[in-house]
């Protein structure tokens, strides 16, 4: 071989994802190697292709930055229309896979079921967090008191006009597609939800886990470009072990920093509240205990014999585990999609970003870290909200509230949290 | 039955042959009327074993519906060979019960959770066990995918878990609709049964429309006598049960006899109620008003429910017989195919109880309030004792000294 082709088809293997892969096997014919014009032409259309996807990596975050400062509405906005688009993207890629355009009724009846999923889980949540405003407008409480009952009927309706749409000749098909799109629906928008409610709880837990993944995907990228020599997994040959150490050693240093810079910010750590005065999302309270600064003694095996001790946040211990987390266990979910494209022999997910791929290319690493980022907060951080239990408390009948304060009352007054005149 | 036989004239000239496929035919028909009544004694003997026995036979039954469409599912692809596949699909189906019957446990056992260290750490860590244990097994998947078998993988993953969304999720709204009282687990169980049945004796006695392509022994005279039959029959068994605590009353865990009890003061739709009938019945029936406990009339909406929406729940599970080729789901019980066949109207009927009961029935539970508030901060707990002090003082229902 060649030097030059040798040269060519080391850096292919590198970490390299473009329209190049397709063209591979065109370099092993070496009188086509042996023009320094062919050469030329394909070096500068790599670099043009190493530009582009640059440009718009630098373009994606400048527009993530942009929306964090819009405030939480603009950003669940944002969520919900990555989550249809993302939804749009794998019911394209089944109609293609089952060749379905002309089954009847099915764009609709897949569209009808997000409407139906959106609307439970958007209610679930709003009911939660709009819960003063739910209570000054009559249909809106109508609609919060029935609404598992209405989300059901709005879903069984959809299943009755499914049963009612099978055709004969195309059974087979039509329960794929069903199949197909419920999965769809259990993926991309119960993890949207648990996004929005992790933001919920504080613009931090949306921005922290979300930066973790893209940094571990950038890390990962340059560390296997620069040092990328073993394979890590056949499912996904350009990605190597070097690449793999890598992305999780700079992307623990790089939430670490990440948590130190926004756990100073009322903003990012407030839980976010429905104002009813203002009619608008409010981010200001106490911060709770692991935004606030505290003091660690260092174990002795640390030998910095200038410090003792260290300050930090003990959510930046947290984000110790979150990038843990991503850099190894959220890759999985990028082999996951993998399998899934080679197994269904398509390129890219869709071409809507120009040298990225589709929107769910960008974001099949995120659903894991939705999850995870839910379970953690729900098993580690959040004790239950004691608004919630007020809230509760107001809605049963007087003489439960009267039996629930008796017991309350000699609870703490066993426990001397309450003097026993009062 | 096994006798959608062809119309072969030679063959029905036969006169032995008539008489050999009458007594088969009939001998099919004693087969599958037997079974029906061995099926509906189990089940009348299962509910006076207790719920414990009946949260297991639930669990068992689960269990058998899953193997039968996974093993559909391997039949459809071949995927008999595929490593680690049935290893998974098991590992799947244990990891969601044990997040489901965690959830319901953690409530219904609380006082008992609270005894034991270890309970309380799985359960105070309950979901981030579960999801490491999922994860687990998606990880597993990931490192099992095999280069020519990528497809297929993917789909038996989906099927899986398609199954376990239908399967699952539904036996534990059953379960939880056990623990809201037993007849909102006998009722609608019944109902569907006798709907089943009802319209199969009106079909076959008075048959003659069909009802829909996908199953064509269905009839619109079954459709309609069944629906009429379902709701007298669920009226009749409303106001035969309705007045045992046995029956009526939410199961709870008893710390002390660490047993379930089935004893309370029953809720008012148990308590007989008079209804003043509109004037249009008095005049024809000349009764003013009539007796009857509130349950009776949910009954209607409930008899209503498995008769109009539960057969599209057995027209899918046609339809995806046919989609797939198979006859039956399994050939489980003799004369009725698998355990998924005759539970398959019973699936949609499970979830509707469950959002019909939050929906109307149920109020919030006031054991669980106090249950949150116990887990609060000591001064969070004070601070809602003051609202709550204020606020009933206010609404008159303290004595201001007090």
């Amino acid at each position: 071989m060649q030097s030059s082709e040798f040269a060519l088809s080391k850096i292919y293997k590198r970490g390299h994802l473009s329209y190049y892969l397709m063209s591979d096997n065109r370099f092993d014919d070496c009188s086509e190697n042996q023009n320094p014009i062919l050469i030329s032409v394909f070096s500068f259309l790599r670099w043009k292709n190493y530009w582009i996807r640059g440009v718009l990596s630098i373009a994606m975050i400048t527009s993530f930055f942009f929306m964090i400062s819009m405030g939480p509405v603009a950003l669940i906005f944002v969520v919900m229309t990555i989550q249809i688009k993302c939804f749009q993207e794998i019911i394209t890629i089944g109609y293609r896979v089952y060749r379905s355009y002309e089954l009847p009724w099915f764009r609709t009846l897949s569209w009808y079921f997000l409407i139906c999923v959106n609307y439970f889980f958007y209610g679930e949540t709003l009911a939660d967090y709009f819960g003063a405003l739910v209570q000054k407008e009559e249909p809106l409480q109508f609609l919060a008191r029935y609404h598992r009952f209405i989300s059901f009927a709005l879903y069984l309706a959809g299943f009755c006009m499914f049963v009612l749409s099978l055709v004969k000749k195309h059974y087979r098909l039509q329960f794929y597609m069903f199949g197909w799109t419920h999965v769809t629906l259990l993926i991309v928008v119960t993890q949207s939800h648990l996004v929005i409610q992790n933001l919920f709880e504080g613009m931090i837990w949306f921005i922290v886990p979300i930066s973790i993944v893209i940094s571990n995907d950038i890390f990962a990228y340059l560390c296997g470009f620069f040092f990328g020599r073993t394979p890590l997994i056949k499912l996904s040959p350009k990605k190597t072990w070097e690449g793999f150490i890598g992305g999780f050693f700079f992307t623990v240093i790089f939430g670490f920093i990440l948590a130190y810079l926004l756990s100073q910010f009322q903003y990012f750590v407030c839980p976010v509240e429905f104002n009813s005065e203002t009619n608008g999302f409010s981010v200001e309270c106490e911060p709770s205990d692991i935004f606030v600064m505290q003091q660690y003694t260092l174990p002795s095996l640390f030998l910095f014999s200038f410090q003792k001790s260290v300050n930090l946040y003990p959510y930046q211990i947290h984000s110790i585990f979150i990038s843990s987390f991503a850099s190894l266990i959220g890759p999985f979910g990028g082999f996951f999609a993998s399998g899934f494209k080679r197994a269904f022999k398509i390129k890219d997910f869709a071409s809507t970003i120009p040298g990225h791929g589709g929107i769910m290319d960008r974001f099949d690493c995120q659903y894991l870290m939705a999850t995870f980022i839910h379970v953690y907060i729900g098993s580690f951080i959040r004790g239950p909200n004691p608004t919630k239990v007020l809230q509760q408390l107001m809605t049963l009948q007087p003489e439960q509230q009267l039996a629930i304060f008796h017991t309350l009352h000699s609870n703490l007054r066993e426990r001397g949290l309450i003097a026993p005149t009062e």
